[in-house]
């Protein structure tokens, strides 16, 4: 499984990376970027048309399948079930953000342990280093985006702070590893 | 670099040993929630009372009053006024023209919190000038947040958050038309509350109690397995008059094939739906 997260930014990252992963990448890859609730799903919509792999807004109790990019929606935290699906959260915001990445990042940590890929993106606060330190824990390779080149620097800067990537990459450096990303089970 | 260690999740066993204490003791039933988020609230609960999984089981067991306070932090409480804008748009284009036909017009808003969203359905009805033939029965499992639902009182912070949902509905006018404003509060006009009733009502042990033209029961489904989803969306089928209107929340949708043959598709991105079939 491929985790990104990101906010303030992330935007055209994290758009590019999905118009580059291939068809055939095969792996379940889970997107949470921050967003103003009532942007409607305009995100979601230029992302599948965008994408190579299939793009899917994450949907209560939906599956999580393979081969398969899944969006959070905007006004809710995105949780994953040891069953093998998607849960949705309406609860409080966390460091002001619904979708929150450490919701998803720390319930994906308790489900997948060491089979995931995790990377931190530019952002302006500290929502997801406290989740990519949980995935850490459990094995899983964490990455966060070289502050230096990030355009907004404390949400990878949190995570470094934290110890919680072990991997400090320079844009180019993740694009290139993600697109023949380590041989995890997806 | 050793990784810094933090505290553990709960683990499966406490989390089913939890759910057994509540169930015996208190009655509540909440062995088909879904795992993760429930999971969360009790960290949740650890974290603010900063309490150890021990002391919460004590508490439980033995302070009757914490449980009122547990029974509010498990249950998400957090809503909006004009949640999903637009849902409301759907409501006015969709389904009003056929409530319309109807003499009266009962609406069940089941989990329904504080009351944000029953007032809002209250102002749209109002709006299209079906109030005084309207009546909104608001249920939620908590009495606590019954009570704030019938004061109809909410903070000036969250009427502003509001008023940008409701002005994405396209309704005439601003939210605050609809409150009578003084300091940091906002009351919800009489006229708003008058046809409106919230009482205790569990969606896990309770049955139907009256024939709805449209049963509201947005946001809930996600904190529910499947299962026990479907036993509550035969209490909403049985609860609805025919060709009465379901709405869930517009990432609750319904997948099984059985309700699929027993609720048509209004609205699919809006998951609204109308009782068909017998």
């Amino acid at each position: 499984m491929l985790l990104l997260g990101g906010s303030a930014g992330s935007f055209k990252l994290l758009f590019k990376l999905v118009k580059l992963l291939p068809v055939d990448f095969s792996k379940t890859v889970i997107i949470v970027i921050h967003r103003k609730k009532n942007f409607f799903s305009e995100i979601e919509k230029l992302f599948a048309e965008n994408s190579r792999m299939l793009l899917r807004e994450i949907s209560d109790k939906e599956p999580v399948n393979g081969n398969t990019i899944y969006i959070a929606p905007a006004n809710y935290h995105s949780l994953v079930e040891k069953e093998g699906f998607f849960s949705l959260d309406v609860s409080e915001a966390v460091w002001y953000s619904k979708p929150s990445i450490d919701v998803t990042f720390e319930s994906v940590a308790e489900v997948y342990k060491n089979r995931v890929t995790a990377v931190l993106f530019s952002g302006a606060n500290q929502d997801g280093a406290e989740g990519l330190l949980k995935l850490r824990q459990g094995g899983a390779l964490t990455i966060a985006q070289d502050p230096a080149d990030a355009e907004m620097t404390e949400m990878p800067q949190s995570a470094i702070d934290m110890h919680a990537a072990e991997y400090v990459l320079s844009t180019n450096d993740i694009f290139e590893l993600l697109q023949t990303p380590p041989d995890t089970p997806s | 670099m050793k990784i810094p260690v933090t505290k553990d999740a709960i683990t499966d066993a406490q989390l089913t040993e939890l759910i057994d204490i509540v169930k015996k003791i208190h009655g509540f039933d909440f062995s088909d929630y879904t795992e993760a988020s429930f999971k969360r609230r009790i960290g949740r609960i650890l974290m603010l009372k900063k309490l150890e999984f021990y002391d919460l089981k004590h508490l439980l067991i033995n302070d009757h009053s914490f449980f009122q306070y547990f029974l509010e932090e498990i249950t998400v409480n957090v809503t909006e006024m004009f949640r999903d804008p637009a849902f409301y748009k759907a409501l006015r284009s969709q389904v009003v023209p056929y409530l319309s036909t109807y003499q009266h017009v009962k609406v069940w808003c089941a989990g329904c919190s504080s009351g944000e969203e029953a007032y809002s359905l209250a102002i749209l009805l109002k709006e299209e000038a079906l109030l005084k033939r309207s009546f909104i029965y608001g249920t939620d499992i908590n009495t606590e947040v019954l009570n704030e639902a019938r004061k109809g009182i909410y903070s000036l912070r969250k009427i502003k958050s509001y008023a940008e949902n409701y002005l994405f509905t396209g309704l005439p006018g601003s939210l605050t038309d609809h409150f009578t404003i003084a300091y940091d509060a906002a009351a919800i006009h009489s006229e708003l509350k008058q046809n409106t009733l919230f009482s205790v009502h569990n969606l896990i042990s309770d049955t139907g109690f009256n024939e709805f033209q449209m049963i509201s029961c947005r946001n809930v489904f996600i904190y529910f397995e499947t299962e026990l989803q479907h036993r509550i969306l035969d209490l909403f089928y049985k609860s609805l008059c025919p060709l009465g209107y379901l709405c869930l929340g517009n990432k609750e949708t319904i997948r099984s094939d059985a309700f699929r043959k027993k609720f048509k598709v209004i609205n699919q991105k809006e998951n609204i739906y109308q009782k068909i079939g017998s």
